[in-house]
């Protein structure tokens, strides 16, 4: 899950991390209200996922209460790349004397932590990687040890940071690691990283991915999803416990395992079609459960065909069957099915298909003939 | 010969009392392999269908001799399943769970590499099969026999339609070996790769991998410098759009990195065949040990 900045920073600031002090608003007279407690000067940003937020003109300094309310007015219902604002941070102003960058990440290949530091901050990152790879300093941390002060002092010579502020920005850097370990997050990203006039370290932006598996531990960031940015499909299937990932297509397509699922996608793009999701039912489905799927996939109204493919292990033809057959008679589906079934129980599930001798419902013998068959039928009915 | 698990498997499950841990711990046995105990703290001195339950994996392993554990229980135990039995001293943990947090894979599978007792396969994976043999977790054996195909896979479905396509052409397996869909797996290609070329039952290797991390980029380098058998790959998710994690907690390309397309450049421009769809894999495979035979 991706926190908004505002959100990762009151996350921050529960570790010890300096952040500007701000209020959230999703209203022009909050957003004014805001701007009044905090002072002026301040900052009115713009709260969506996305970079860029700056250049397309999404965050705004308001020097008095009519400026506030002129560029909380501007940017609440902004389009940025696709995204639009529903909620804005208001903070206060910062004076800047350096901009530095800093991150922990969870580094999959190395297993292990990777803590990342440089001058070059308050602009885009992966640019900075490319073209001077060596004004990032980098280190690895072996997360039975933890975070130690050495870690912080040399990142922070590493990377050439003014030699006044070695101490606190490695302190920040602790301080960061805690927060990535505490909170379960995978990444927590500060760009800019600030020295102020007076020599102090504050996070001015807070970018946090945490991990969905370890929410368990955290009811309180389970709360904070964003729930604005979520589609409403994505959310549906959710909340039956359907993994769903909607794309653009027109095939709907439901299987069963990540792994086939997303070979069934290539597999019916190979053959010439655009899948419209990815749809994993899951190990064991049960009826209902594909029932409940098919609901989802056609609530989608840009699908024109759908493709089960089934290699039952867990999973039991039957029961793929049977709740093929429930849909049809609860939803009374008019576009075209096509039906791979393999493994556990095939031959029964085929039979019950057979019998119950649905509208508009192809049974496949193998994956690609399935998938050049729901291709022809997509485009048949487009 | 086949590699991980065969007759000298020693089966305890962890979680074997819950209803699926009792459902494959029996199927598993059904199936041949030797299930000598399951713990449950809590439950010690009861038994599943006769086989033996313990409060903890010192007294399985000391009473029992098990040498290979099972990690069936919920996410939030199975970090603590797993140390534990590593800690009693099982040589093999295959942890089907799936949903375990990323930071408590991190400190298991560190942990395991200081301590450089046991080697870990899984989590989030469908176990091993070594068909005729044992079989270790969820796969379903009917549609696997033996053979002289190593499989090694990052999906458990996307396994069983490959093994199926390949058992139709006639061929077997010599291990088929799930490593999981998540970002830390305690075992990657490159150490099953380096099994499977020691393994003199195998003559041919599949390796199944999908979108996210470099896993199947580091096996490419790995099968150039020591795999001689040859090696025919798939991965999946050529199609996927980034940032979005596609069912596996692994399975998310991230900016450019851990698409599709760059895994199957890598493992070609080291000499590795990969196919297009998994029927293609098999029939690759097939005509390599068509022309071996």
């Amino acid at each position: 899950m991706d926190l908004l900045e505002y959100q990762g920073k009151q996350l921050f600031a529960r570790h010890g991390v300096p952040v500007p002090s701000g209020k959230p608003a999703r209203s022009v007279d909050d957003a004014v209200a805001a701007a009044d407690e905090i002072g002026y000067p301040c900052v009115v940003k713009a709260q969506v996922q996305i970079g860029g937020r700056g250049k397309a003109g999404g965050i705004k300094v308001a020097h008095n209460q009519d400026e506030a309310r002129q560029h909380a007015e501007a940017i609440l219902g902004m389009d940025i790349r696709g995204l639009t604002v529903h909620e804005l941070w208001i903070e206060g102003a910062s004076d800047i004397a350096a901009e530095y960058y800093a991150s922990v990440i969870f580094d999959r290949s190395a297993k292990a932590p990777l803590v990342m530091l440089s001058t070059k901050g308050g602009m885009d990152i992966e640019q900075v990687a490319d073209e001077d790879p060596d004004a990032i300093a980098r280190l690895h941390v072996d997360p039975l040890v933890g975070f130690q002060d050495f870690h912080g002092r040399r990142l922070a010579f590493e990377a050439g940071v003014d030699g006044d502020v070695v101490r606190p920005v490695g302190a920040m850097l602790a301080k960061l690691y805690d927060a990535f370990i505490a909170e379960d997050a995978t990444l927590v990203e500060v760009n800019p990283m600030i020295i102020t006039p007076d020599r102090d370290v504050k996070a001015l932006d807070a970018k946090v991915t945490l991990d969905d598996n370890a929410m368990y531990r955290h009811p309180d960031n389970a709360e904070l999803r964003d729930l604005s940015a979520e589609d409403p499909q994505e959310r549906m299937a959710k909340e039956r416990g359907l993994t769903y990932v909607k794309l653009d297509g027109d095939i709907g397509i439901l299987g069963n395992g990540a792994g086939l699922v997303m070979s069934t996608l290539d597999v019916v793009a190979q053959a010439g079609g655009q899948p419209a999701n990815f749809l994993d039912a899951g190990g064991g489905s049960k009826a209902e459960a594909i029932t409940s799927a098919v609901e989802v996939i056609l609530s989608n109204d840009k699908v024109k065909a759908v493709l089960f493919n089934i290699f039952g292990g867990i999973t039991r033809g039957d029961e793929v069957a049977k709740g093929l057959i429930e849909a049809f008679d609860q939803i009374k589906p008019t576009v075209p099915f096509v039906v791979r079934l393999d493994g556990t129980n095939d031959e029964e599930g085929r039979r019950l298909l057979a019998e119950a001798n649905l509208p508009n419902v192809v049974t496949e013998a193998t994956m690609d003939g399935a998938a050049e068959k729901v291709v022809e039928l997509a485009k048949a009915a487009a | 010969m086949s590699i991980l698990v065969d007759e000298n498997t020693k089966l305890c499950v962890s979680g074997i009392t819950g209803r699926e841990g009792t459902f494959h711990s029996l199927r598993n046995r059904d199936y041949g392999t030797q299930v000598v105990s399951g713990v449950t703290p809590g439950k010690g001195g009861q038994d599943v269908d006769g086989v033996p339950v313990f409060d903890t994996f010192h007294d399985a392993v000391a009473q029992t001799g098990a040498n290979t554990a099972m990690i069936f229980v919920p996410p939030r135990f199975a970090a603590d399943s797993i140390l534990e039995a590593e800690d009693a001293g099982i040589e093999l943990i295959v942890a089907i769970t799936e949903g375990i947090p990323a930071h408590d894979e991190l400190r298991v599978y560190n942990a395991l590499k200081n301590h450089g007792r046991a080697r870990l396969v899984g989590p989030n994976c469908p176990g091993i099969l070594s068909p005729g043999k044992a079989n270790v977790g969820i796969i379903p054996a009917a549609f696997f026999k033996q053979g002289n195909v190593g499989v090694v896979s990052r999906s458990g479905t996307l396994t069983y339609q490959i093994g199926n396509v390949l058992a139709q052409q006639g061929f077997g397996n010599s291990t088929i070996v799930g490593i999981g869909g998540d970002p830390v797996p305690g075992s990657d290609f490159i150490d099953i790769l380096g099994l499977f070329q020691e393994d003199p039952e195998t003559e041919l290797i599949v390796m199944c991998g999908e979108i996210g991390g470099d896993a199947e980029e580091r096996a490419a380098e790995y099968v150039a410098e020591h795999v001689t058998k040859p090696v025919v790959a798939y991965i999946a998710g050529f199609t996927a759009p980034p940032g979005k994690t596609m069912g596996h907690a692994g399975a998310i390309v991230s900016g450019s990195k851990g698409t599709a397309a760059a895994k199957a450049e890598a493992l070609e421009a080291r000499g590795v065949r990969v196919g297009r769809t998994p029927t293609q894999v098999a029939e690759v495979a097939v005509s390599l040990l068509g022309a071996a035979a």
